[in-house]
């Protein structure tokens, strides 16, 4: 999983160097200038909303939630890959998660912070909405109802992203260690000193360390499958035609996750050439994440052929209309073909070798992924209610211009935050890729019996048998 | 007594492989020393083994902080809807414990993990950001590539000179003075 001649101390060089080096990078400032500036349509578009109110926003009657939901629905997703590679890979003892997981990690909570400010948005005053959305005695002496999956949906965005700051951080605690011991610029020292809180590497800290990030890794794993379900049951719990369905979490988590190593894919393939980091993101890492994308591609697939199977299944007038009105009767069905182009079709080309193993189309493919993922959640949502139960009522929805820089000032603050990120803080986790590394084994007798004959079972496996 | 001056804390002895510190560290509790510590730039399954380390409490913890999670999530929604503003949703009752698994849910998970962070960092003694281990200049290695064992001067074993001596016989790079 580690590439090239590496010791303990070169790869903590390598990789502690991106962040203490004096020189930043040409190329970096030119893409947090970008990143940066395309952040400020986001500004605008808040202090525009704030002062004029949701109505600069194009969603109206009947279709009332769009590309607030759309785009919150669409960060949720990416953020799940990143907790996925980091707690469900760990307990399943992946490997070559280790070299990934922390900017993956990073972006799940950038990618929860660019949803959570839709919703949030979406009530006008969200400083007036507290009341609402949590359980806090009120002088209005009234709760949050605590039937509606919205409110489930703020429990589990609220725990979602503690969580993953929790799990960031504990895995970042050693490496802040390593940057505080290694930095010669005192701010810099101090810095570090501070956010690694005096970690010193004792042998009682790594084992009760090691407990506490395989418990938060099991207590991820069903938090983030609940947290995706939960966003669905926002549309399965109503009754709405093409939204009232029980396929509708697994096809999210899986629909989540596909979004997610799209994503991962797009930020690392880059960055492992401008930053040299290809001794550790290697060819196989792209290759696995290349096969967890068709993977996971499938079962969304799967999702859609079951939506339509249910739309006519159910013998319900409405569903069999909705179904109709989405794939080629509506005023939408280009929307959805262009979906089934950009998540059935594209993802077909990962079955050959040529283009899993090539990192450019392996970036295209990741590309054209997030947009069918984008417009997956524009089909569900907008194709559903433009033509409700009531024909007078049937109406067009086309976004401002504010929906546009909203939507695009929360890319622009995405990459923002990624820059920093890649900028001031190790972006592969020192410490486990040092316990990859073959000298960090240790031999002689104090390995446990079973694994003396695991290992020797898998290097009878590795050698050739014995010719009779 | 050697040991007379007061200010040491401990003595520490440098290594340049896993296995050193692990045979030193096993060599270091055979010979009676119980207030020992290891430090490496990783985790070691095997040191735990080595210096007697006993399976920490952080589990039995963790698992409480769930409960304690569960049980604040079922109690505060049936204080909400069914105590405090019973309030009728559709004829459906007041009590609808099933719409009231997932925030009682997310919550079990939150003081679960929150138990798991911050109980991990308490039952650790952190954050200090003085201790005089970090006195000793080679120490800054520890977070990179070396690994070190210490033995404090608090130990009933402790004895200045014959400890540094089988400390040297261990095998290290070099044993340093801890001052406090």
């Amino acid at each position: 999983m580690v590439e090239g001649d590496h010791t303990f101390g070169s790869v903590s060089d390598k990789i502690g160097d991106l962040a203490l080096k004096k020189k930043t990078p040409f190329h970096w400032f030119i893409g947090f200038g970008i990143a940066f500036m395309v952040a400020q349509l986001l500004l605008f578009t808040v202090v525009t909303l704030l002062a004029r109110g949701i109505g600069i926003w194009g969603n109206n009657q009947p279709v009332g939630w769009a590309f607030d939901i759309i785009n919150f629905v669409w960060w949720i997703g990416i953020g799940h890959a990143g907790t996925l590679i980091s707690a469900i890979l760990l307990l399943l003892n992946q490997k070559w998660r280790t070299s990934i997981n922390r900017f993956a990690e990073a972006m799940t909570l950038f990618a929860v912070a660019c949803a959570a400010m839709f919703p949030l948005l979406h009530t006008g005053r969200p400083w007036l909405a507290a009341y609402w959305l949590f359980p806090y005695p009120n002088t209005m002496g009234i709760w949050p109802q605590f039937r509606s999956p919205l409110i489930w949906d703020v429990f589990a965005v609220s725990t979602y992203a503690t969580i993953s700051l929790l799990f960031w951080y504990v895995g970042l605690i050693p490496d802040l260690a390593t940057l505080r011991d290694r930095a010669k610029n005192k701010y810099f020292k101090l810095v570090y000193g501070l956010l690694a809180w005096g970690w010193r590497g004792s042998a009682r800290h790594w084992h009760r360390y090691e407990i506490a990030y395989l418990l938060l890794a099991g207590i991820s794993t069903p938090l983030v499958l609940s947290v995706h379900s939960i966003v669905s049951f926002d549309f399965s719990v109503s009754q709405v035609p093409g939204w009232h369905a029980t396929i509708f979490p697994p096809y999210f988590v899986a629909g989540a996750i596909f979004a997610g190593f799209a994503m991962v894919l797009i930020l690392c393939i880059p960055l492992r050439v401008w930053y040299n980091m290809k001794d550790f993101i290697t060819d196989t890492h792209l290759i696995y994440m290349g096969k967890v994308m068709l993977a996971t591609g499938l079962i969304v697939v799967y999702g859609y052929a079951m939506e339509a199977f249910f739309g006519w299944y159910s013998a319900s007038e409405y569903e069999v209309f909705m179904i109709k009105n989405r794939i080629w009767e509506g005023p939408y069905w280009w929307s959805y073909w262009l979906l089934i182009l950009c998540n059935g079709m594209s993802i077909q080309l990962l079955w050959f070798k040529r283009f899993r193993e090539s990192p450019f189309w392996l970036f295209m493919i990741s590309i054209v992924v997030s947009i069918g993922m984008w417009l997956e959640r524009f089909v569900i949502i907008v194709t559903s209610l433009n033509r409700d139960f009531l024909p007078s009522s049937w109406a067009m929805y086309s976004p401002t211009m504010f929906d546009w820089s909203m939507f695009i000032g929360t890319i622009g603050f995405f990459f923002t935050l990624i820059y920093l990120f890649v900028r001031f803080l190790p972006i592969i986790s020192i410490f486990e890729v040092r316990t990859l590394l073959p000298s960090a084994q240790v031999h002689g007798h104090q390995q446990d019996f079973e694994e003396n004959v695991l290992e020797a079972e898998n290097t009878y496996e590795k050698t050739d048998p014995p010719k009779s | 007594m050697a040991n007379i001056d007061k200010n040491l804390y401990g003595l520490m002895a440098e290594f340049d492989t896993p296995t050193q510190l692990v045979d030193a560290a096993r060599s270091v509790r055979e010979a009676g020393y119980t207030k020992t510590d290891a430090f490496s730039p990783f985790p070691l399954h095997e040191i735990d083994e080595a210096l007697g380390i006993k399976r920490s409490i952080l589990p039995l913890l963790v698992f409480f902080g769930g409960v304690t999670g569960l049980l604040l999530g079922l109690g505060l929604q049936a204080f909400v809807h069914y105590i405090d503003y019973p309030l009728n949703v559709g004829g459906r009752p007041y009590l609808s414990w099933p719409s009231f698994v997932p925030a009682a849910y997310e919550l079990t998970i939150l003081l679960a993990g929150f138990t798991a962070v911050f109980g991990m960092l308490f039952l650790n003694g952190l954050p200090r950001p003085y201790h005089p281990v970090f006195n000793v200049p080679r120490f800054s290695l520890a977070s990179r590539e070396k690994f070190f064992l210490l033995i404090e001067t608090d130990d009933k074993e402790f004895e200045y000179d014959k400890t540094r001596n089988f400390m040297a016989s261990l095998g290290p790079q070099e044993v340093f003075d801890v001052d406090e």
